[in-house]
């Protein structure tokens, strides 16, 4: 793994320099004409969000049920890329709102649930951070809790008229879009892959600090 | 003839401001025929949400690679003082 990680951040970096071009050059759509292109970025980081709810989720779970703190640095640390993935569609979506709907913002079921995961993924972090003795445990619930929201998010367009598109969009994708977005889309995982893996790497080490501290003190 | 003239003066400046006014517009008008100064240009959007996008994440990334190096550097520094406790 530790061969193939410079590796897969070459590739990372070759995927994401190539986005540019791709995006460029994929049609214009017909109504919404060059704002559209935010799409390329805005539903890959949206569906990395997703991914990553699901990680930390199953994680904090396997540690709440099995007490295992492998499972613990991996919620952890998918948790807060949950967090950094949320922050970049809540932030492009208002930008493609403004141009596509005429408002930044809109009180409906998709955005504001958006929003309500990803506060409930800040709060996770939050509680682990000041929350004191047994607040990994109280915090892995917030973060089970989070995850079980992932398909109220994902099929709110569906169930709730909303004025966001719904999830119809990407499986009926024009041929010479569908190129750039699964491009973006395989670039964002492996981002959120090598970025996973740093991160549960920084867990590791603190947590090995952590033990040689106390093995200094005794 | 006093009514007719305080009619007149409160009921000016509303008919001036009527005639003054654009005449209300008739009909729907596509976004892309719409006079320039009320188009909202989407090039400043584009540009502003891949921005974002590439700033959120090489902060991101820059914090990590600290944070890394700091805690490397912390394993390190105690690993060193366990040696030289041991070696005493």
């Amino acid at each position: 793994m530790k061969r193939l990680f410079p590796l897969l951040v070459v590739l990372c970096i070759a995927m994401f320099a190539y986005a540019p071009f791709l995006i460029v050059n994929a049609p214009y759509e017909s109504t919404m004409g060059l704002v559209q292109k935010i799409f390329y970025f805005h539903v890959p980081a949206a569906l990395t969000m997703f991914l990553s709810a699901f990680v930390a989720s199953i994680a904090a779970a396997v540690f709440l049920f099995g007490r295992k703190p492998g499972a613990d640095r991996i919620a952890v640390s998918a948790a807060e890329l949950t967090v950094l993935f949320g922050l970049v569609v809540l932030i492009t979506g208002p930008l493609w709102a403004r141009k596509a709907w005429g408002v930044w913002w809109q009180w409906d079921a998709r955005l504001t649930s958006t929003l309500v995961m990803w506060l409930v993924f800040q709060s996770y972090l939050l509680l682990r951070r000041y929350g004191g003795p047994g607040s990994d445990k109280l915090s892995a619930a917030v973060a089970v809790f989070g995850g079980a929201l992932v398909p109220f998010v994902y099929w709110s367009v569906n169930m709730w008229r909303t004025v966001h598109p719904t999830t119809s969009v990407v499986p009926t994708l024009d041929a010479s879009m569908r190129g750039p977005f699964y491009f973006c889309l395989l670039a964002f995982f492996l981002l959120y892959a090598l970025l996973l893996a740093a991160r549960t790497m920084l867990e590791a080490h603190r947590a090995r600090l952590e033990a040689l501290y106390l093995g200094l003190e005794d | 003839m006093r009514t007719l003239l305080i009619l007149l003066l409160l009921s000016g400046p509303g008919l001036l401001a009527q005639t003054s006014q654009p005449p209300a517009q008739e009909g729907f008008v596509p976004v892309d025929q719409l006079p320039d100064q009320e188009q909202l240009p989407a090039t400043p959007l584009v540009a502003a949400a891949y921005g974002v996008a590439w700033g959120v994440v090489f902060t991101y990334i820059w914090f990590l690679w600290r944070r890394l190096g700091r805690v490397e550097r912390d394993l390190a520094e105690v690993a060193r003082r366990m040696n030289s406790g041991a070696g005493q």
